[in-house]
């Protein structure tokens, strides 16, 4: 009996994932999930602490998720697996933690999808005029997901070949802007002495500039989505740590120019306020074809952003599903797309009600605290990889410099961003880690049951030091 | 014109959220469980060298 069971699982056909990916995929899955933040998020930083504050907090932020692409570049290269951080969770902390990352990297991703979608309907309504109603509105939240779900169901090169082309179109009319507005001749059209002046560079002081932190994220936030592609790429150890620092390049210099060009366009009480810094600096340019370029570049850059979060959200979906940290059957992979097809369909649903009952405010909010969480597992787990496996008892495709300094900074920055957060938004946070410790409570007193613990460990690695 | 495309949008969705369905229907019904569900983490497959279009 038992040898006709193993014979009959011996002729199963496996489907897994399709690894077809290249570091331009990675890096097309990064920065089209954060390009966004330059064209709407990162401005609210200036309305908590002022244009300064908004600078500081771009390079301070800067900082934090430079340490987030090293640490994630250094342990995805070694656990190449779908589900990224959650699989690294896994295998490094224990079950627990990696159920919660899996859940921080749903909501995060899940959750900013939400927000692009809004975005594009906001954007869409701005410029619609009268007759344009809440069905209108509706109708392009609706398409806009279900869209995207479909193309990522479709397959993942078509998906992230789509992303490579419009975040590039996206990046590209930043620095087309850039050049329009005449940066080496500050007075013609820029004017940033008249903008930020010594008596409103900091309005609020220094603690307008820890308030800052909260939206200062949007910079950078999703970045580490790139490791969700592990499984499909084709070299991981070479192609993830190549992507993702490409990609943390590629938003520090875009970052830069767009707080640039915004703050010497627009003060300080405006760009806190706007939805639209870009697209606004478009406008204030006086040329149509600007406007039109940013109109443009706003909605695709938050499509490829709302694409790529569908990517991530699903495949860490899956991986519970296959680990049985959620039911089997989500752990399906189309035989013929090679997708994980039933997760997508599943997140698709639940993006639509965020979508039609939240504002852009929670929904940003909701993704922020999700992902600084993550961060902050993010900064435990480099220390517990280093000490458990130290440099040279296995193989690394990266190794990050400066150990444990990257760590420790990570750590300080979440701490403090938390307390950001706190400021503006701590029913929230409140809700949320409540929501999480819920949900651990779930999983360790129900669901683990259905665990199989050993089948969970796939990674080749010989015993951690000190077990 | 962007009411036009907003009508459009939700006739779209719903064509392409059938159209999943139906593939989601077919596919289930057509392959078992055990191989749609055959996938484990750390066994990976090289796309150039077993993949056929």
């Amino acid at each position: 009996m038992s040898n006709a069971t193993a014979s009959a699982a011996d002729t199963v056909k496996k489907i897994s994932l399709l690894r077809i990916l290249g570091p331009g995929h990675v890096w097309a899955l990064g920065v089209g999930i954060v390009l966004v933040g330059e064209y709407t998020g990162w401005n609210f930083a200036a309305d908590k602490g002022g244009t300064l504050a908004a600078l500081i907090i771009c390079w301070v932020i800067g900082l934090l998720y430079t340490s987030v692409a090293m640490i994630d570049s250094e342990v995805t290269s070694t656990v190449a697996a779908a589900g990224g951080q959650y699989a690294q969770a896994k295998h490094i902390v224990g079950p627990l933690m990696a159920f919660n990352v899996a859940l921080y990297l749903v909501f995060a991703y899940t959750m900013l999808e939400v927000s692009n979608a809004i975005l594009i309907a906001d954007t869409v309504k701005a410029y619609a005029g009268e007759g344009f109603t809440d069905w209108h509105y509706k109708g392009i939240i609706a398409i806009v997901i279900v869209g995207l779900a479909a193309l990522n169901y479709r397959g993942v090169l078509m998906t992230l070949n789509v992303n490579f082309v419009i975040t590039a179109i996206a990046y590209l009319a930043i620095i087309v802007l850039f050049f329009s507005v005449q940066p080496w001749s500050q007075g013609t059209i820029l004017k940033l002495n008249e903008m930020v002046t010594p008596e409103n560079a900091l309005p609020y002081g220094w603690i307008g500039v820890i308030a800052a932190f909260h939206w200062g994220i949007w910079f950078y936030l999703g970045i580490e989505g790139t490791t969700q592609a592990a499984e499909e790429v084709r070299s991981p150890a070479r192609s993830l740590p190549y992507g993702t620092m490409a990609g943390m390049i590629t938003l520090l210099i875009g970052a830069s120019i767009t707080w640039y060009i915004c703050a010497s366009l627009m003060p300080w009480q405006y760009l806190g306020f706007t939805y639209y810094p870009l697209l606004d600096a478009g406008k204030l340019t006086g040329s149509a074809l600007l406007e039109n370029m940013m109109f443009a570049a706003t909605i695709l850059a938050a499509l490829a952003s709302a694409n790529g979060c569908i990517n991530d959200a699903a495949r860490a979906w899956f991986s519970l599903g296959r680990d049985r940290y959620l039911p089997q059957w989500f752990s399906a992979v189309h035989p013929v797309y090679r997708t994980p097809y039933r997760s997508i369909i599943f997140l698709v649903p639940i993006a639509l009600a965020f979508a039609f009952i939240a504002n852009l405010g929670q929904a940003i909010t909701f993704s922020i605290l999700s992902g600084v969480l993550h961060y902050t597992f993010m900064s435990v787990n480099i220390m517990m990889f280093r000490n458990k496996w130290p440099l040279g008892t296995i193989q690394r495709g990266y190794t990050h410099p400066f150990h444990p300094l990257p760590a420790i900074v990570l750590l300080a920055l979440c701490v403090v961003t938390y307390f950001a957060i706190f400021l503006g938004y701590g029913a929230q946070l409140t809700a949320m880690v409540v929501f999480y410790v819920i949900m651990s409570l779930w999983f360790h007193f129900y669901r683990y049951r259905y665990v199989k613990r050993g089948d969970q460990f796939t990674m080749p690695w010989p015993k951690p030091r000190g077990y | 014109m962007w009411i036009m495309i907003a009508n459009a949008g939700w006739i779209l969705a719903a064509a392409l959220f059938l159209w999943m369905l139906y593939d989601w229907f077919r596919v289930d019904t057509t392959y078992s469980e055990a191989t749609l569900t055959s996938s484990r983490e750390g066994e990976i497959e090289a796309y150039q060298e077993t993949h056929k279009v």
